[in-house]
């Protein structure tokens, strides 16, 4: 991108999202728009692109919307994109803006029949005169072209603002939750959707908690688990009963009586959830932490990682600049080992949960060229500083790296800030310090 | 449902023990949040900073509801702190369980909860009055096409005349910010009454001007839910 264009607001990337073999990767922004890139195999000729990414395809997935009865514009932020497990030549994906999601697919020709009969080359009909043999056309090679076309669109199953979309290993169904509400869809299906959760009370005044993510288990395809506002979770089961309002468990930590603030509630609010790949663990975000709880203990937390613990001092400005309230995605690793968040000032942080070691990377053009080893970075509270260190207070906060993804099985990851987007390989392991 | 219970202490028995002194911490000197934030002048200022995050959030077109809820409920916390302790009812026994939020509201301002109760339920009251009506009520969301919130219902709810004292300036400063919209559109256009169909579809901008103040009242009553929707008055009643 030239340093001189200011970067449009539709431009930010709102969701990243790898296929479920990582050959894919796909972005979603602000403007509505999907861009997919593909890794390309690696070649011995070309040694120094081993397994980069490139654009494969890009489309608009949703335009601006304008509800006339309400006067409301609806907008065509993508917040979430899920591939579906492919299934044959074609890849899938579903691509949700606030209200409507939509499953398309994705389609590669690289040939193209040619000896039409009736036709010639360009396509206009032949004088019948001319014609004085038969011959069966033949498929020729064409430089590859990808299609992308939408085949469903799931409108009008929310009131409030979808914030998840969650395929079911089963691979025939998914579901979308928004604030108050949760819905199972079947794939083929449009025109209907099966309520299965749903929290708003019978007064609105009553409302207390809301709906901030959903996902259902990996392997077991009548579990899932939503997260509220108030930092609970609620594992569900679709076998118990037709409305899953009844959790099977509810994973809630006490509250630290010594950590306790105005804003206590708020910096709980659970912004994202993730089970591991194993299916054993779940993964949650809040303001300030990231969380795994094992499935078997609802009373607290196995780990918790503290993500930005300096800026605990400093939640009334960031409550005042309502940077209290930006929602951080988190991400396992293919090995559930390790786990990832973004944080501000465009830094990103690791865990290794099994030599409890962590760092923080950033993702900037300045300090990262391409094939360049990632620096770690630290951030000083006071006290010693180093040379390389950051202060709290030069922060940018502006620079938030909500949206990040891992590769399903190797160390691969992609880092979305603002409307750049970072793709790091290997190397990971060696900067933990 | 879900409970909308507090979440649970880490040492139960030290509440039963220590009583009042758990639940009103923001009292407590040497804890060490308290400690750190002077009091009184810091509460107030996060106090209408609270309200104001409430009145921008509800001036959106559509508010993003978990923003709403999770200021509505930092306020409350912020206004329970507020109250003297001596207001704070006694803890009340474990078999009811009732969480401290319930016992922290049932002592706070009467008029700031009445308004930001009656302002979420102005939510409850929008989304009926949009709801199209389906042929299975039984069924999920499908076929159902609303919800949302127009804005500005709720920040006119709010600003009642049990709040006045909140704001600075006097409810006549509000009308200036009102979205006509809802009064141009369709919905409130009598099917028949000799009115000239416009030629775009619906929206009676021409008819504005004929609005007089009661048949503004009415339509405003019936956006507030306390009159049923019913035939609109003609124009020049």
């Amino acid at each position: 991108m030239p340093s001189h264009r200011m970067p449009s607001e539709a431009d930010v990337i709102s969701t990243v999202e790898f296929n479920h073999t990582g050959e894919l990767l796909a972005t979603g922004d602000k403007g509505g728009r999907v861009v997919i890139f593909q890794r390309e195999p690696e070649s011995k000729n070309t040694p120094h692109s081993q397994g980069e990414y490139d654009v494969y395809s890009t489309f608009q997935s949703h335009e601006p919307e304008f509800d006339y009865l309400k006067s409301l514009e609806i907008e065509e932020k993508i917040n979430k994109i899920k591939w579906l497990p492919q299934q044959n030549a074609a890849h899938s994906l579903l691509s949700t803006n606030d209200k409507t999601i939509k499953l398309w697919k994705i389609t590669e020709r690289d040939k193209r029949p040619e000896g039409y009969n009736l036709k010639d080359e360009e396509g206009k009909l032949k004088d019948l005169s001319t014609v004085t043999s038969l011959q069966v056309p033949v498929l020729k090679p064409m430089d590859l072209m990808v299609e992308v076309s939408p085949r469903r669109i799931f409108a009008n199953g929310h009131t409030y603002h979808i914030n998840s979309i969650s395929v079911n290993s089963d691979c025939e169904t998914y579901m979308s939750a928004d604030d108050l509400r949760i819905n199972l869809w079947h794939l083929a299906i449009t025109d209907r959707s099966f309520n299965i959760v749903d929290i708003k009370p019978a007064n609105m005044e009553d409302l207390t908690e809301v709906i901030t993510a959903s996902e259902f288990h990996p392997h077991h395809c009548n579990l899932f688990v939503y997260s509220s506002s108030k930092g609970s979770l609620r594992l569900c089961d679709m076998r118990a009963a037709a409305l899953c309002d009844k959790h099977s468990k509810l994973f809630e930590e006490p509250e630290d009586p010594s950590n306790r603030s105005f804003f206590s509630e708020i910096i709980s609010s659970v912004s994202d959830v993730k089970f591991s790949h194993s299916g054993r663990y779940m993964l949650t975000r809040d303001y300030l932490t990231v969380k795994v709880w094992d499935l078997n203990m609802e009373a607290r937390p196995i780990e918790t990682y503290q993500v930005h613990d300096y800026l605990r001092s400093k939640l009334c400005s960031l409550y005042e600049s309502d940077c209290i309230f930006d929602k951080f995605e988190c991400a396992w690793n293919g090995s559930d080992s390790v786990i990832m968040t973004g944080a501000y000032n465009n830094f990103f942080r690791m865990f290794d949960r099994n030599t409890k070691r962590d760092v923080t990377l950033e993702a900037s053009r300045e300090s990262s060229k391409p094939r360049a080893v990632l620096k770690p970075r630290r951030v000083c509270v006071g006290g010693k500083r180093r040379r390389d260190d950051i202060s709290v207070d030069s922060l940018d906060f502006t620079k938030k790296i909500l949206h990040t993804a891992w590769h399903p099985a190797e160390n691969i990851i992609a880092i979305a800030a603002t409307n750049n987007l970072y793709i790091f390989q290997d190397k990971v392991n060696s900067d933990m310090h | 449902m879900l409970s909308k219970g507090l979440k649970r202490k880490r040492e139960e028995e030290e509440e039963k023990e220590e009583g009042l002194s758990v639940d009103s911490w923001w009292l407590d000197q040497s804890h060490p949040a308290v400690s750190q934030t002077p009091p009184a002048a810091a509460s107030s200022s996060l106090f209408d900073l609270s309200v104001l995050k409430l009145h921008h959030s509800l001036r959106q077109s559509e508010p993003d509801l978990r923003h709403l809820v999770l200021v509505v409920n930092t306020l409350r916390r912020i206004q329970a702190s507020m109250e003297p302790a001596t207001a704070l009812p006694p803890v009340p026994t474990p078999p009811t369980a009732p969480s401290v939020a319930d016992s922290l509201l049932a002592s706070s301002d009467a008029g700031l909860s009445a308004s930001m109760a009656s302002l979420l339920e102005d939510l409850n009251h929008i989304e009926d009055l949009n709801q199209v009506p389906e042929p299975q009520a039984d069924e999920g969301p499908p076929g159902r096409s609303v919800g949302g919130v127009p804005a500005n219902l709720g920040a006119l709810d709010l600003l009642g005349p049990a709040t006045g004292c909140l704001l600075d300036d006097g409810l006549e400063g509000l009308f200036e910010d009102i979205d006509t919209s809802m009064y141009d559109s369709e919905l409130w256009v009598p099917a028949s009454e000799g009115l000239k169909p416009g030629p775009e579809n619906g929206l009676a901008k021409e008819q504005t001007p004929e609005l007089d103040e009661a048949e503004l009242d009415y339509l405003m009553d019936v956006l507030v839910g306390t009159q049923a929707l019913e035939r609109p008055p003609g124009p020049g009643r």
